[in-house]
């Protein structure tokens, strides 16, 4: 269910290295957890992300969440069509609703996320 | 976890198996969705849906002393009503603030039944049977469970699960002796949705057999379990008060634009020189239905000002599914509490620019 392209945060963002970039996005489980996505508030290009902190929004009817930035970096990319679409978040969360793109700070961070199969382990105590 | 714990009601495995997600709600473990809230709020208004609401209690007025209980504890008219026929009505204190919004149905020349929200039923057991004056009060939310079934599709699906006798029912009437599944069911023409629907109640025990067979009866009509997500969602729309949420013991009938449910000319009833007075003097603030310009959701406690000043606080506020946008409630002072009126909500810091809007939010289309 979690590609292994990839590694994960506590708070069910995924993160994926791309020649030093960093592309961000949420989780399948996170999406299926919040169900029903209308609202979604990025960073602007060029916002400074400290690792662990919000970078942004997530609504769903029920319910407003804080998104946690991976690692610590420049936002260089931001997906414009998820703000006006966002049940794409419902659609096709580890794909095309990526949600920005960061240009790392150090590679530090990078090693406390958790492997898919350590998030995998996470989420299956959650329900 | 502190606090006792959470009881659930009769059809918790049907909401597991259903693939409910479980969650805490007025010392009630509940479905908050199964399919998800926009799928379910979307079968209620084109098709139908079916809620368990086995949480809500039931408490029963009787005896010659009944009727009279009953109008002193409600704001409504209940001398009006014939044996079958229900209505709404506010429960206020001296004050006039709220106790609970009811729904309360005369079941025979003497006898009343009142229906409860969760979260007040014990304060509502207690206070009704401080009033009581002579009424026999018994509580029947051990032994009761109530199913909700609402949506266009509603009659037809109580008519194939062999309720057909109730679908001739009028809005907010009732009638027992119905049968579903080989249970004895009472059914009354309500529900909390902006659908034409139906309330279902059994005893507590046999409600899974219902469940069961209102679903069986239901898929060919495109009925789907709903939750509480839905629930929330589906009556924001209609504009349905939520206790705990839009009215509360610090709001009155009045300014929660309930004025049509407080019948200040019938006799003396708990809460009346208070809302007289009310009304004499003004009523400062109002509740309003708002939209905003822009995705972002106005959420309970946002800060409503207008012209910079902070005037109010949301009290409702969600993605409405079927109108595609923002909507909310909150009190305001009068003279803002006026469609077209310009307010601006304070959603994370951000203020974002609303427009009040006339009640309900949504209607439904007339057959």
């Amino acid at each position: 269910m979690f590609p292994d392209d990839r590694r994960y945060t506590r708070e069910h963002e995924w993160a994926r290295r791309e020649d030093g970039r960093v592309r961000v996005g949420i989780t399948q489980f996170a999406a299926e957890r919040l169900s029903d996505i209308v609202f979604v508030e990025l960073p602007k290009v060029g916002a400074d992300l400290k690792a662990t902190q919000p970078f942004g929004v997530i609504e769903s009817v029920k319910a407003a969440s804080d998104l946690y930035a991976p690692v610590s970096g420049r936002v260089v990319e931001v997906n414009q069509q998820l703000v006006d679409s966002p049940e794409m978040i419902n659609q096709d969360p580890h794909g095309a609703a990526w949600m920005i793109v960061l240009e790392a700070a150090s590679d530090a961070e990078w090693d406390q996320l958790l492997d898919a199969a350590a998030y995998a382990d996470l989420v299956s105590g959650e329900h | 976890m502190t606090g006792p714990p959470l009881r659930p009601t009769p059809l918790y495995e049907a909401h597991l198996a259903a693939g409910g997600r479980m969650v805490p709600f007025a010392g009630w473990e509940m479905p908050v969705q199964y399919a998800g809230i926009g799928d379910e709020h979307q079968a209620v208004r084109t098709h139908a849906g079916l809620f368990d609401v086995s949480h809500m209690g039931e408490i029963r007025l009787e005896g010659p002393r009944a009727l009279d209980a009953v109008q002193r504890l409600i704001t409504n008219d209940a001398s009006r009503l014939a044996v079958g026929q229900g209505l709404y009505s506010p429960m206020c204190l001296p004050s006039g603030g709220i106790v609970d919004d009811l729904t309360v149905f005369r079941t025979d020349e003497a006898a009343y039944l009142i229906v409860v929200n969760a979260a007040r039923h014990a304060v509502d057991l207690a206070w009704i049977q401080e009033h009581a004056a002579g009424a026999t009060v018994r509580d029947l939310s051990d032994e009761t469970a109530l199913l909700a079934l609402q949506g266009p599709r509603a009659a037809a699906i109580l008519d194939a699960a062999g309720g057909g006798a109730a679908t001739g029912l009028p809005a907010y009437h009732c009638a027992g002796g119905q049968t579903i599944a080989g249970v004895r069911c009472a059914v009354s023409r309500t529900g909390y949705t902006g659908e034409d629907g139906f309330e279902i109640a059994c005893p507590w025990d046999a409600a899974p057999a219902v469940w069961a067979a209102l679903l069986e009866a239901g898929r060919a009509h495109g009925l789907i379990p709903a939750g509480l997500g839905a629930r929330d969602t589906l009556r924001l729309e209609a504009g349905y008060m939520l206790y705990g949420n839009d009215i509360d013991e610090q709001t009155t009938p009045l300014e929660a634009r309930l004025g049509w449910t407080v019948k200040l000319e019938k006799e003396a009833f708990i809460g009346r020189d208070a809302l007289l007075r009310q009304k004499a003097r003004g009523i400062a603030r109002r509740i309003a239905g708002f939209e905003t310009a822009e995705r972002a959701i106005p959420r309970q406690h946002c800060a409503i000002r207008s012209d910079g000043r902070p005037v109010g606080e949301v009290t409702s506020g969600t993605f409405a599914p079927t109108l595609r946008r923002p909507v909310g409630l909150g009190y305001v002072p009068t003279a803002l509490a006026t469609p077209g009126a310009a307010l601006e909500i304070d959603i994370r810091g951000r203020s974002v620019a609303a427009t009040v809007v006339r009640l309900p939010f949504y209607r439904r289309p007339k057959t």
